[in-house]
């Protein structure tokens, strides 16, 4: 994981969506297993978590259990810095949103949101994102 | 002597065991999003309906006639059809749930009619859906492929499509409206719909997912090239359909870059590749923004707008979080 900098790491229930997104960025990434007594990711220095939104209605539900579950581990939360959010404009004002919780509660830019499986546009700018997320990092530990 | 067909009894449905976890996430999701047209203050838009042009009414009791078209035919035909091939007896349950919504979609429309129309223009515009050459077109390639004996897995992609394709060529109006704080309320219980229309695609695309897995190469092949050439079937009565109804208003271009976008989020929801470039589909921010407000895409990355925003207080489950 620490070939990459900054580590992606994201979620992606059975649909695939945000898979399929990672799948296309080349972008080497852990995924949190569906099965959620399954071992959590280790980061091993930064990283970005990719997080699709599972809310209802009224924004309930938005934050995958494993990924909160994982947040709530201190050494995990220390390493996040940034958070992409995913969902579908459908949804209207809980688009995106666990990307903005997340953000919210560990104090981390969001630092952009896509929409299913993303476009080539998105893929394109998250991949220059993160490269320049990465040389920033490097700069700043030298 | 007297032939006797066994009557098959299903098993009673268990909840408590699941054989797709997916199953009772979507229930869970429709169920608590369930909603009825009443409790939408439809006619705080009388005032609005007021200042529009004849062609204006017209043209917007035209579009959500062919959108009432559209959820008739999921509530009796599309979503029934799918039940038999359910491979869960939780899917099947989901499956009334979608079939009960389109229904109260359907419903919804007539509400508007009754709160804004006259009699007289409502059954003026079910005899224009009836007659219409695109809409009829549009209905008949699905319920083809609806047809019993038909292959289930081609059933969902046709359902998907439906769900996530052909509403958007109406749902652009409402929202073209209430970009220009027009009809705001009917806006409201649009987005309401197409809150559910999303579900239903996501569910449906996610069980032909299942579906498709298991087929070997060849099969998974011979179905995406019948997604394609479906896909490629309905835009075209699309492009027809938009350009009759929305040529008047000149808002035709407009709407057809919305149809690609939608094109797109259809084929993903099967598992597929976008179909139609990015420079063909990024649709009128101001349509973006009626669809959901107040979340404009993210780029931090880009360094565009002077730094990013904490999000605004939102629903979180505090007891699930630790910090």
């Amino acid at each position: 994981m620490s070939a990459s900098i900054p580590a992606l790491i994201y979620f992606s229930s059975k649909s695939g969506n945000t898979e399929r997104f990672v799948a296309r960025l080349a972008w080497p990434a852990a995924r949190f297993s569906i099965d959620s007594d399954a071992p959590m990711p280790k980061p091993d220095g930064p990283f970005v978590l990719i997080c699709p939104t599972y809310a209802d209605g009224e924004g309930r539900g938005a934050v995958p259990k494993p990924v909160i579950r994982f947040l709530n581990n201190p050494t995990n939360r220390a390493q996040i810095i940034g958070v992409i959010g995913t969902g579908n404009r459908n949804f209207g004002e809980t688009y995106a949103l666990a990307g903005r919780i997340i953000a919210d509660k560990c104090k981390v830019p969001l630092l952009y949101t896509f929409e299913l499986a993303g476009t080539e546009t998105d893929i394109a700018r998250v991949r220059a994102g993160l490269k320049k997320l990465g040389r920033q990092l490097c700069s700043t530990a030298a | 002597m007297k032939d006797t067909i066994e009557t098959r009894v299903p098993c009673a449905i268990n909840w408590n065991r699941l054989e797709d976890v997916k199953d009772l996430e979507v229930w869970n999701r429709l169920t608590v999003n369930f909603w009825l047209p009443e409790k939408v203050p439809l006619s705080n838009d009388i005032p609005s309906w007021g200042t529009f042009t004849d062609h204006e009414k017209e043209l917007t009791i035209r579009v959500f006639t062919g959108l009432t078209l559209l959820d008739t035919i999921q509530n009796c035909v599309g979503a029934p059809a799918l039940m038999p091939d359910a491979i869960t007896q939780h899917e099947e349950a989901v499956l009334t749930n979608i079939a009960f919504m389109e229904a109260v979609h359907a419903r919804s429309y007539s509400s508007i009619f009754s709160t804004l129309c006259s009699t007289k223009e409502i059954d003026e515009a079910f005899r224009w859906a009836d007659e219409n050459p695109h809409l009829q077109a549009k209905a008949k390639a699905i319920l083809d492929t609806y047809a019993p004996g038909n292959d289930p897995l081609k059933r969902k992609i046709a359902s998907v499509f439906l769900e996530s394709f052909l509403f958007y060529s109406g749902f652009y109006l409402p929202m073209y409206w209430s970009s220009r704080a027009k009809l705001t309320n009917t806006a409201d219980l649009i987005r309401l719909i197409i809150r559910d229309e999303a579900v239903h695609g996501y569910y449906i695309g996610y069980k032909f997912q299942r579906g498709y897995e298991q087929l070997d190469e060849a099969g998974q092949q011979e179905l995406k090239d019948y997604a394609f050439s479906l896909m490629f079937e309905l835009y075209d009565i699309e492009n027809n359909y938009t350009e009759e109804l929305y040529d008047g208003i000149g808002l035709t271009e407009d709407v057809k870059v919305f149809l690609h976008y939608n094109a797109n989020k259809a084929l993903q929801n099967l598992g597929f590749e976008a179909l139609f470039p990015p420079e063909v589909s990024e649709v009128n921010p101001a349509i973006l923004a009626a669809l959901s407000p107040d979340s404009e895409n993210h780029d931090f990355f880009s360094g565009s707008g002077s730094s990013y925003v904490i999000g605004k207080a939102v629903a979180t489950e505090d007891e699930d979080w630790d910090f």
